[in-house]
């Protein structure tokens, strides 16, 4: 119970149109996560899907019923938000029951679902408290627990872990995956960090400019991307691309992933001079200055001792390179 | 170090002299007004400035002012007044600005701009309209009627206000109402209107005053003597040929004391807000 289609969904705010046509088909059960670089439309996509903004085009559909005119609490959803948007005057219960009771649930049923959604996320000890004497992860988790209490068919998240500090959103973004796996629901989840989008998706949908560029599994994305926006948004460091006029290709574009551009001090297809390195531990970052492509990036494993100014010569490997034709679509 | 915190030290102490002396100048007329109301007529006269002593001090005006006229109703006509027009100010202004700030439809920036005009346009300019159209709907001589010019008159100053403060109010918080199912009514009053509680206090002091003070509107609209404000009625004192001046101190003072209370509710409610936005 949970699924969505978006068939020829467009927005536009006065003149300018902000998504322009998006199909998307997601299937019960499926998280699905949004990434797009900031002003793609991803908060409006899923404004739109929650009915918190009107469709000018198109229609949502949730289990096959067109919901364009629904409103927002009978679409049998549930979202969470950024800024947490917890009621600052409730306590973390009436916040988590809120919904519930407005649509008449007996008391006795809202207690005994608020605690159950309590004891899944240990948020039992702050039941009493209100917002403001929360921290901000805790008062994240309230907010998915707001969310959980529901039974929603389709939980939407907009950007939920990006007001929290690197380690809490390890824990948080496990939390997330963990409540996919035990609840089963249909989630669809927005964010602009690509370690998110790849750790937690089925399937991603990669928005450019409010179109989809590509939709897929995260490997298939990483391994097959279909243009070149797809291929430079996924995977980091950003992949290289070189042109492919000067390497005497017919393509526009190679496009290269920084794993897989060796490096050597005596012989390669492309020379150039390290102008910056990156020793991170576990792996080592070089930045190289050719003509005529620029700065490449090559991504090494374990330790090594490259210098700056350094002269070397490039190889990409053959078997793990794209070329793009000149409007940056995939030839294949 | 130390340097900069000493400049900032006498930064400090150059703005509370600023301030100080500001204060000063403000209530200075309101003391002579309170310590004069105390003393004989006489004294008043020779040494305006000289503080109520056992030779001077005489309380004849406050008696003047309780046994003539029907002082306690004038206060109670002044309150009503005032604080009615108050409620629907802050009210009607809110809900207008609520609308302003939060939906999006045809002619949302016209209609904004229309509300305040009012702010600039003196409502004075229309009082022959005004009372021709009070007489018509029978209003004259009625505290409604006051009531209903305070409320247009207050309006556009709380719509610019408020619209401003509530385009602050966050979206995610308002939307998850709605997907909470909380009607378009709660979300107004339970969570918008307590997030702009230090802008709704900051209105309703600079509404109050003007109401209170009125003398304009209560001479045109309502004389009779059932509902005469403060101010009209302080008026009676005020002679062509002899002003009984005890009186008109004594009821100048007596009139500030109901304002004053309701000022300190009000800039209580401001305080608070203001502080708990910053602790949070
Ligand atoms: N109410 C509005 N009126 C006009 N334009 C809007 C409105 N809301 C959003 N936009 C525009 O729509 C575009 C998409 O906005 P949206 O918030 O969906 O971006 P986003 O992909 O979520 O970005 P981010 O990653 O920064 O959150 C932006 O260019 C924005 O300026
Ligand atoms: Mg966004």
């Amino acid at each position: 119970m949970g699924a969505l289609t978006l068939s020829n969904v467009t927005k536009s705010f006065g003149a300018t149109e902000v998504i322009k046509g998006v199909d998307l088909e997601v299937q019960d059960g499926e998280f699905c996560v949004f990434v797009g670089p900031s002003g793609c439309g991803k908060s409006t996509l899923l404004r739109m899907i929650a009915g918190l903004e009107d469709v000018t085009a198109g229609d949502v559909s949730i289990d096959g019923a067109r919901v364009n005119l629904t409103p927002p609490a009978r679409r049998e959803i549930a979202m969470v938000f950024q800024s947490y948007a917890l009621y600052p005057h409730l306590t973390v219960r009436d916040n988590m029951g809120l919904a519930l009771k407005q649509a008449g649930t007996p008391k006795a049923e809202i207690a005994q679902a608020v605690d159950r959604a309590a004891g899944f996320l240990s948020l039992e000890p702050l039941l009493t408290r209100r917002p403001s004497e929360l921290s901000g992860g805790q008062r994240q988790r309230v907010a998915i627990g707001r969310a959980v209490v529901r039974r929603p068919k389709l939980f939407l998240f907009d950007e939920p872990l990006s007001n929290l500090d690197a380690a809490l959103r390890v824990n948080t973004r496990i939390e997330i995956a963990r409540l996919h796996r035990e609840l089963k629901a249909t989630m669809i989840y927005v964010t602009h960090d690509q370690v998110e989008a790849m750790t937690l998706a089925d399937r991603i949908v990669v928005l450019n400019a409010g179109r989809v560029a590509q939709v897929g599994a995260p490997m298939e994305l990483y391994n097959d991307p279909a243009n070149t926006f797809v291929a430079g948004f996924i995977g980091s460091p950003q992949m290289n691309f070189l042109k492919g006029g000067a390497l005497g290709l017919a393509a526009e574009t190679l496009g290269i992933r920084p794993e897989h551009l060796e490096i050597s001090r005596e012989t390669g297809d492309i020379a150039g001079t390290i102008s910056h390195v990156e020793h991170l531990g576990g792996e080592t970052n070089v930045y190289v200055h050719t003509e005529p492509h620029g700065l490449l990036t090559v991504r090494l494993f374990g330790e090594h001792n490259f210098v700056v100014a350094e002269p070397v010569y490039l190889s990409p490997d053959p078997t793990r390179r794209f070329l793009f034709d000149k409007d940056g679509l995939r030839m294949r | 170090m130390s340097k900069r915190a000493r400049t900032s030290h006498g930064r400090a102490l150059a703005a509370h002299a600023i301030l100080l002396i500001y204060t000063v100048i403000a209530l200075f007329p309101v003391f002579v007004i309170v310590i004069n109301s105390m003393k004989s007529r006489r004294e008043i006269f020779r040494h305006p400035l000289s503080l109520p002593g056992p030779g001077s001090f005489d309380l004849v005006g406050f008696q003047t002012v309780l046994q003539q006229g029907n002082f306690p109703l004038y206060f109670w006509n002044s309150l009503v007044v005032t604080v009615v027009s108050l409620a629907f100010i802050l009210l009607f202004g809110a809900m207008a600005a609520f609308a302003l700030s939060e939906y999006r439809f045809r002619g949302n920036t016209l209609m904004g701009l229309y509300l305040a005009l009012g702010i600039m346009i003196p409502i004075r300019l229309g009082t022959v309209a005004i009372l021709k159209l009070m007489v018509a709907a029978g209003l004259t001589n009625t505290l409604f009627a006051l009531i209903l010019v305070y409320t247009a008159q207050g309006i556009p100053l709380a719509v610019f206000i408020l619209s401003e403060f509530m385009k602050t109010v966050s979206d995610d918080l308002k939307n998850a109402g709605r997907i909470d199912g909380l009607s378009e009514y709660r979300i107004f009053f339970t969570l918008v209107l307590p997030l702009v509680r230090p802008a709704m206090a900051t209105v309703a002091v600079f509404s109050m005053i003007p109401i209170w003070n009125d003398l304009w509107f209560p001479l045109i609209l309502a004389p009779a003597e059932s509902v005469k404000t403060v101010t009209l009625g302080a008026q009676m004192f005020l002679g062509q040929f002899v002003t009984n001046w005890n009186a008109v101190l004594a009821s100048l003072t007596l009139a500030i004391v109901p304002v004053l209370v309701l000022y300190l509710v009000f800039s209580r409610q401001l305080i608070r807000g203001i502080t708990s936005g910053a602790v949070k």
